[in-house]
C-alpha cells in the first residue's frame, strides 16, 4: 500500500488510472452485453414459398404487413423482387432492430436457406428484379489484357456512377440527415449487384437499361481489384481524403516534431 | 500618453543582475583558405558578425525553423517532380504499370504524375515526401505565427516582420492549392472547378474572370500549365524571396527571447550562433527532414491513382482541399444558399462570394495590421525584444484565442461530411450548429480565455507573495494543521513579476475655453475607449513594499511559531490565507 500510495503523485499515475478505468469498463461491458438469443426459425419444409410465408409472418409482417403489403411503419414489399430480399436480409439489414434514419448492415439473422424462402415468398407477391445469375456476380481477376480493360470500365463506370455518394476508394459518404452511403469493402459482389437492381434506401436503382449486366460486373469486378490491390503508399487513413491527412499532419507530423524541438531545446550546449 | 507606466516598480530587484558587458574580442589576421577568401571578397567580418549573433534557447523558437526546413525540403523535392511532370492536359491513353487505369483516357499531366508513382525509381515516395512536407511547412507556418502572435513578438520594432511574415502565410496558403491542383485526378479537377467557381462568384466580372484565367470555357487546357508556372517559378520566387528578408530581418533585430533573470530589452541571453546554433539548427534540419521522410514512407497521401483522372462530370465524396484551404470550404458549406439575388440582370452570388473571394483577403488583413492597432490602442512607442508571457496580455491573448475559434468553426465544417459518418450525426444538425457557433463561439472563448489568463495572473501573484503549495499538511500536537508553503528562488520570482502592468489611458481634458469638444479629444475618446477594453480589468504584479511586508508578515509568524509554521485558522471573510516561507528541513 505504501508502494501505491508513494506513486499516487507519478506522472504517468492519471493515464494508468484512466486506461484501468477504459480496460474494466470496456471488459465489463463485453462480459455483460447481452448476446444474441438463437432466432427461432423452423426449416425442412417442402414448400419454400409455404415456408417463407411463415418465416415472413414470425419476423417481418409486424412492420411490412400480414400480406407484405405495408403498413405505417413499413413499405409494400409487392414488386420488390426476390434480389431485394436477399440483400436486406442477406447482409442482416432488416429484419430492422428499431427504427432508425437508415438500416445498418447487421449480424444475419438467417441461413441461406431461410433467405431464399423468403424471397421466394416475398417474389411470389408480384413480379420483382430476381437474386442475379451467378456468371455475373464473378469477379473478373486482373490479369490478362481483356480483364484489365474490363477492370479500368469498371473504374470508369463507378466515378461516374457511384464515387459521388460511395467514395472514390468506396470508403462510403454522408447524405442528409443522418443517411448515409455505406462502405463497399468487403460486400460481396452478389449484394453489391442487387443493391444496384433494387437501389435499397437512399441509392437509386440501376437497372439493366441503365447499366448493363456486363457493366454492373465490370464495376464489381474494379472494387474487388481495388481492394485487393496492395497498398503502394502505405497507411491509407481510411482513404477518406485530405481531412485525415491534414489531421495527421497536425497530430502526428507536428506532434513529433514538437517532440524534437523540446529535446533539442532542452539539450545543453 | 502611453498606457506604460515608466518606472517599474520590479526593475529593483534586478540590481546586480547585469552581467560586465562583454569585452570586444581582438581582431587577429585570416591564415590559409579563410584568408584567401578573406582577400577576395572580404567576407569574414560579415561572417564573423553571424557566428558570433546569439540564439535564445527555447522550443517554440524552433517552430519557424521547422517552416524554413519543410520548405527548404519541398524546394529539393520538387526539383525531382519536375524532372517527370508534364504540365499538359493533352488527352493520352494510360498504358503504365497500375492495372485499374489501364486503357482510360487521360491528360498528360495525370499520366506523368501516375508514371512518377509507379513507374520511376523512388518518385512515390518523393511525391509523398513533397506533400507531406507541403502539409507540415504550412502547419508549422501558423503555429509559428500563432507563437509569435500569443507572446506579442510582433511589437516594435518587428511589426514589418509580422506583415512579411503574414504574406508568406498566404503565399504557403496559395502555392500549395496550386500544387494541390496540379496532377488532374479527380480529386485536384474538383478542386479547380471550385476555383473556377468561386472567380464567377464575384459580382458582374465573375464569368470575365474565369474565362481570362482559364484562357476560355472551364477546362479547357490552359489552366494546368499556367497553375504549373505559379507553382514552380512565380510564387516560389516570391516566397523564397520574403523568406530571405525575413529572416535578415530576424538577424537585424535580434531574436527575442523569455523574460528570466539577467535578460533585459538591450541583451540576448543565449549561444552564439557558431558553434552551438549551426550544430543544433543544422541537425535539426535533418530530423525534420527525417521525419518527414519517415511519415511519407509508411503513411499514403494523395493517392492519384484511386481517384483516377479527371472528368468534370464524376465527383467523389469526401472532396475537400488540403487542410489550409479547409477553412475556406467551411465558410462555404456555412453560407446558407438564400444569399443568392438577381438584380439588374446580374447574379450576386453572394452564398458563395463572401466565403471564396472576401474570406481570405479580409482575414490576413486582419491578421496583417493587428500589430498596429496595437500600437495604436497602447500608444507605446518603445522597443520590445522581451516577450511576454501569453497571460500577462489577457486582451491580446483573448482576441487571438477567439480569432482561432472562428477559424476553427469554419475548419471544421469543411469536415462536416466525415464528421457525420464517423460519429453518426446527421451533416444537417452538423451544419446549423456550426453556423450558430461560428457567431456564439468566439466572445465565448474570448470571455473564458481573458478570465483564465487573469486568474493565472492571480495566481502568479499568490505564488510570489507567499510561496508555492508544497501539498504537505502538518499536524501539529495541538491538533493545528498547515500546509507548507517553499519559497521561490530569486530566478522563480523574477520571472513572475517582471512584466509591467498597462493601465487604461486617461483621459485629460478634452474641451476648449468655451466648453466644446476637440476633434482630438473625440480621438482620443475612442482610443480611451479601446485601451479600457484592453487594461481594465489588470492584475498588477507585487512591488517590492509588498514583497517585503508579504515576507515580513511571515518572518513574524515565524518567530511567533517555533518549527516556522504557522495554521491554518479557520479564515473569516475575505481574509487571505497566510502561509510562511519555512522550509522542510528546518524541522
Amino acid at each position: 500500500m505504501n508502494a501505491l500510495a508513494a506513486r499516487r503523485r507519478h506522472p504517468a499515475a492519471i493515464a494508468v488510472l484512466l486506461l484501468l478505468g477504459l480496460l474494466v469498463t470496456g471488459g465489463a461491458y463485453s462480459f455483460l452485453a447481452p448476446k444474441d438469443a438463437n432466432a427461432a426459425a423452423q426449416s425442412a419444409a417442402a414448400d419454400d414459398v409455404a415456408n417463407g410465408k411463415d418465416l415472413f409472418i414470425a419476423n417481418c409482417a409486424t412492420c411490412h404487413g400480414i400480406n407484405g403489403q405495408g403498413t405505417k411503419s413499413g413499405p409494400s414489399l409487392v414488386g420488390v423482387g426476390a434480389a431485394s430480399v436477399d440483400f436486406q436480409v442477406g447482409t442482416g439489414r432488416m429484419p430492422l432492430p428499431g427504427p432508425n434514419v437508415q438500416a445498418p448492415d447487421n449480424k444475419v439473422k438467417f441461413d441461406e436457406q431461410e433467405i431464399s424462402d423468403l424471397a421466394a415468398y416475398v417474389a411470389s407477391l408480384g413480379p420483382g428484379p430476381a437474386v442475379p445469375e451467378e456468371k455475373y456476380t464473378t469477379v473478373i481477376k486482373p490479369g490478362t489484357p481483356e480483364a484489365n480493360k474490363a477492370i479500368a470500365e469498371g473504374g470508369e463506370i463507378f466515378r461516374v456512377n457511384c464515387a459521388m455518394c460511395h467514395n472514390f476508394a468506396g470508403a462510403g459518404g454522408a447524405l442528409t440527415r443522418g443517411k448515409y452511403a455505406p462502405p463497399l469493402d468487403g460486400v460481396s459482389p452478389k449484394h453489391i449487384y442487387e443493391a444496384m437492381v433494387t437501389g435499397p434506401q437512399s441509392m437509386p436503382v440501376f437497372n439493366d437499361s441503365n447499366l448493363t449486366p456486363e457493366a454492373k460486373q465490370k464495376v464489381i469486378s474494379y472494387l474487388s481489384a481495388q481492394e485487393n490491390q496492395t497498398n503502394v503508399g502505405g497507411l491509407t487513413l481510411g482513404n477518406l481524403g485530405p481531412v485525415s491527412e491534414g489531421l495527421f499532419a497536425w497530430i502526428f507530423g507536428l506532434g513529433i516534431l514538437i517532440g524534437c524541438a523540446v529535446w533539442l531545446g532542452k539539450k545543453a550546449a | 500618453m502611453s498606457t506604460t507606466n515608466e518606472t517599474r516598480p520590479a526593475e529593483a530587484l534586478r540590481t546586480g543582475d547585469r552581467q560586465a558587458d562583454e569585452r570586444a574580442s581582438a581582431t587577429k589576421p585570416l591564415g590559409g583558405i579563410a584568408g584567401w577568401m578573406d582577400d577576395r571578397i572580404g567576407a569574414a567580418k560579415g561572417v564573423s558578425f553571424l557566428a558570433k549573433k546569439v540564439f535564445p534557447d527555447h522550443w517554440s523558437f524552433m517552430l519557424g525553423e521547422i517552416a524554413m526546413y519543410s520548405m527548404i525540403v519541398c524546394l529539393l523535392t520538387g526539383v525531382f517532380l519536375t524532372f517527370w511532370f508534364v504540365p499538359s492536359a493533352s488527352q493520352v491513353v494510360y498504358d503504365g504499370s497500375y492495372v485499374p487505369l489501364q486503357g482510360v483516357t487521360m491528360s498528360d499531366a495525370y499520366r506523368s504524375t501516375l508514371a512518377i508513382s509507379f513507374d520511376i525509381r523512388g518518385g512515390l515516395l518523393i511525391r509523398q515526401i513533397h506533400h507531406w512536407a507541403a502539409l507540415i511547412f504550412v502547419v508549422s507556418v501558423f503555429v509559428h505565427m500563432a507563437r509569435v502572435f500569443f507572446t506579442g513578438a510582433f511589437r516594435k520594432p518587428r511589426e514589418i516582420n509580422w506583415v512579411f511574415g503574414t504574406i508568406l502565410s498566404l503565399l504557403a496558403c496559395i502555392e500549395g492549392f496550386a500544387g494541390y491542383s496540379l496532377p488532374d485526378d479527380l480529386l485536384s479537377g474538383t478542386g479547380i472547378r471550385a476555383m473556377n467557381g468561386f472567380m464567377q462568384s464575384a459580382p458582374v466580372i465573375g464569368s470575365y474572370l474565369s474565362y481570362f484565367v482559364f484562357g476560355g470555357a472551364f477546362p479547357g487546357e490552359a489552366i494546368i500549365p499556367r497553375l504549373y508556372s505559379a507553382h514552380v517559378l512565380l510564387i516560389p520566387a516570391i516566397l523564397v524571396g520574403l523568406f530571405t528578408a525575413h529572416i535578415l530581418l530576424v538577424f537585424l533585430h535580434k531574436h527575442t527571447q523569455f523574460p528570466g533573470p539577467g535578460r533585459t530589452n538591450k541583451n540576448v541571453v543565449g549561444y552564439p550562433l557558431l558553434p552551438v546554433y549551426v550544430a543544433k539548427a543544422g541537425g535539426f534540419f535533418f530530423i525534420v527532414f527525417g521525419v518527414i521522410a519517415l511519415i511519407s514512407a509508411v503513411v499514403t497521401i494523395n493517392p492519384i491513382w484511386a481517384y483516377g483522372p479527371y472528368d468534370p462530370s464524376p465527383i467523389t465524396a469526401g472532396s475537400q482541399p488540403d487542410w489550409y484551404m479547409g477553412f475556406a470550404d467551411g465558410a462555404l458549406r456555412l453560407l446558407p444558399g438564400w444569399l443568392e439575388f438577381e438584380t439588374f440582370g446580374f447574379t450576386w452570388s453572394m452564398n458563395i462570394f463572401p466565403g471564396s473571394l472576401i474570406l481570405l483577403p479580409l482575414m490576413w488583413t486582419i491578421i496583417g495590421v493587428y500589430p498596429f492597432v496595437e500600437a495604436w490602442v497602447t500608444g507605446d512607442k518603445r522597443e520590445h525584444h522581451l516577450l511576454d508571457r501569453p497571460r500577462n496580455a489577457p486582451t491580446r491573448t483573448a482576441i487571438g484565442i477567439a480569432g482561432i475559434s472562428m477559424y476553427v468553426v469554419l475548419f471544421l465544417a469543411a469536415g462536416n461530411d466525415l464528421m457525420a459518418i464517423k460519429l453518426h450525426l446527421s451533416i444537417n444538425d452538423i451544419t446549423q450548429t456550426l453556423r450558430v457557433l461560428f457567431f456564439v463561439a468566439p466572445p465565448v472563448s474570448f470571455w473564458i480565455t481573458k478570465r483564465i489568463c487573469l486568474s493565472l495572473q492571480r495566481a502568479d501573484r499568490q505564488k510570489v507573495l507567499h510561496g508555492r503549495e508544497t501539498g504537505t499538511i502538518w499536524r501539529y500536537a495541538d491538533g493545528r494543521f498547515e500546509e507548507i508553503h517553499a519559497q521561490l528562488t530569486p530566478e522563480e520570482r523574477w520571472v513572475l513579476v517582471q512584466h509591467e502592468s498597462q493601465e487604461p489611458l486617461q483621459l485629460t481634458a478634452g474641451k476648449d475655453a468655451n466648453g466644446v469638444d476637440t476633434p482630438i479629444a473625440r480621438k482620443q475618446r475612442l482610443r480611451a475607449k479601446f485601451s479600457r477594453f484592453y487594461f481594465k480589468d489588470r492584475v498588477a504584479p507585487p512591488t517590492p513594499s509588498e514583497l517585503e511586508a508579504a515576507h515580513h508578515e511571515h518572518a513574524d509568524h515565524g518567530a511567533a511559531l517555533d518549527g516556522g509554521h504557522e495554521a491554518i485558522e479557520p479564515a473569516g471573510a475575505g481574509q487571505e490565507r497566510e502561509t510562511i516561507k519555512a522550509d522542510r528541513q528546518h524541522d
